[in-house]
């Protein structure tokens, strides 16, 4: 038995990305569903599964609970899945598996956060007993995987600039993106390192917002009459160790596993992929899962990369609303709203006959991935 | 935020600090089937028996990557930037998070280490320096 194309995303709906000052992350998330129930046309009362990503700068016990009383309804099905910001790909999974498993009929998945007029302490926090050389944050930990693929395959630093200019170029169109000045090569460059090799530009935005999907059956947006569903048509996963030091392999992750199992499933090789929605938190996050997901050899992306091959007209559309380095820094959602938008044919950045599109999600320094594919 | 910076020393890290302050650099090796690991566990990564033994580095080593910090994270090391945070491999096979003793514009991936013993807040740390001179 195969799920592929059997559950639809039905709805999708977000808030303003950006800053909510003295909104709460429950009610940024009331508003994305509330977006997301309306764009479907299905009323609250028949959610009968709420998953959320938990707020990563406010983990919370028993969250979900607090949305659906906000919500104001009690679901059969719901939790939180703390995979990082791998989490939102996988919970659309595990909806799709549970919708046909015959235990609910609508599922709703959810995040929101507030890091930027809230607290952003958790992506500076020191690394276990590694404070003691200095090592604190987040964002150093793909510097160190950056400069590793730098030493193993002589990766120029234009092959980042190339994706942090595709990104954001994008994000240039897009009314929603928190960031739209353009981007050129010159600019990439001269911006001072952050903690090198990473630069400015190579980093994600910190955002507030939401971002919400709701999930049922073909059959059941067939029976509901729903506008656009966008067919579900294969996922993956992988995971590899939570210490960046003790990889043995510095420059693949388990997006490698995540992405073959996700094309297998949609039926798909690299080759037949017509846009890419790839988690851009750092630039080199999406360079190395491109190698991973085999759209280029490992070690080749500069060359993949090179001349425009990411832009709306390239070989390889990529992050067609400007993804976390320009549209929001939001930890994956934006995304897979980005892929529904290209497969119904609304995007701001629309390619033209894409009949596919593959999303990554990754979550903390490229633990966790997950991987989805959406058709027509 | 606190200027303070110390090891943890609960659980089985607690021997690792413990050997450094007696001027050794320590590895945990298994004795059942003989892995090597860092950071120090309960139990080994490769077997799972908790029958772990302390060994010594003999103190060879080959840098993995590094990055160089140029804005602090902490208030503790603002007089220290730019400065660089390493992962280094020892011969024996594990990885450790370090500073390497060197300029930073001279590291190279792969490069070979000495093992030098140096001082963060009071603190015994294992540092590294090139073995070779380098440009």
């Amino acid at each position: 038995m195969t799920l592929s194309g059997t559950c639809v995303i039905a709805g999708i709906g977000a808030t303003a990305f950006g800053k909510h000052p003295g909104r709460s992350s429950v009610s940024l998330n009331v508003e994305a569903i509330r977006a997301a129930l309306s764009d479907a046309r299905v009323d609250k009362d028949r959610v009968d599964a709420l998953f959320v990503k938990p707020p990563t700068s406010d983990f919370q016990m028993l969250y979900t609970v607090k949305v659906a009383s906000a919500l104001g309804i009690q679901p059969r099905m719901g939790g939180a899945w703390d995979q990082g910001g791998a989490a939102n790909a996988t919970l659309i999974s595990i909806a799709c598996m549970a919708i046909e498993a015959g235990q609910i009929d609508i599922a709703v998945v959810s995040f929101a956060d507030n890091p930027r007029t809230g607290n952003a302490a958790v992506y500076a926090r020191p690394r276990g007993d590694d404070s003691l050389y200095g090592w604190f944050g987040t964002l150093p930990g793909y510097a160190m995987i950056m400069q590793r693929h730098i030493g193993e395959f002589r990766t120029p630093p234009e092959a980042f600039g190339a994706i942090a200019m595709a990104a954001r170029n994008h994000g240039v169109r897009n009314p929603k993106a928190q960031v739209r000045n353009p981007l050129n090569m010159d600019d990439y460059l001269a911006a001072d390192p952050l903690v090198a090799p990473l630069r400015r530009d190579d980093c994600t935005l910190i955002s507030d917002g939401g971002g919400a999907v709701v999930i049922m059956s073909a059959k059941k947006a067939a029976e509901l009459g729903v506008d656009a569903p966008v067919p579900i048509l294969g996922w993956g996963y992988g995971q590899t160790f939570y210490e960046v030091a003790y990889r043995r392999d510095m420059t693949s992750t388990m997006a490698q596993t995540s992405g073959a199992t996700a094309l297998k499933m949609a039926g798909l090789t690299p080759q037949d992929v017509d846009c890419v929605q790839i988690y851009d938190c750092f630039t080199i996050a999406a360079l190395m899962t491109l190698e991973d997901y085999g759209f280029c050899q490992k070690g080749q992306a500069a060359d993949f990369v090179k001349d425009g091959a990411l832009m709306q007209d390239g070989a390889l559309p990529f992050n067609t609303s400007g993804g976390l380095l320009s549209e929001t820094g939001m930890p994956g959602m934006q995304l897979i709203h980005e892929g529904v938008r290209q497969m119904r044919g609304t995007s701001v950045n629309q390619v033209k006959g894409a009949g596919n599109v593959v999303i990554s999600n990754q979550g903390g320094v490229m633990q966790t991935h997950s991987t989805l594919v959406l058709g027509q | 935020m606190s200027a303070e910076v110390k090891p943890d020393r609960t659980g089985p890290a607690g021997a690792f600090w413990s050997a450094l302050d007696g001027g050794r650099l320590e590895f945990q090796r298994c004795r059942a089937c003989g892995a090597a690991q860092l950071p120090a566990r309960e139990e080994c990564t490769a077997c799972l028996s908790p029958d772990l033994a302390w060994e010594a580095a003999q103190g060879g080593a080959t840098l993995i990557s590094w990055v160089v910090y140029h804005r602090p994270y902490h208030e503790a090391f603002k007089d220290r930037i730019p400065y660089n945070v390493a992962v280094v491999e020892l011969d024996e096979g594990p990885r450790l998070i370090s500073n390497i003793l060197a300029p930073n514009d001279s590291l190279r991936i792969d490069m070979p280490l000495r093992l030098e013993l140096g001082e963060s807040f009071g603190q015994t740390i294992p540092q590294f320096r090139p073995r070779v001179p380098t440009g």
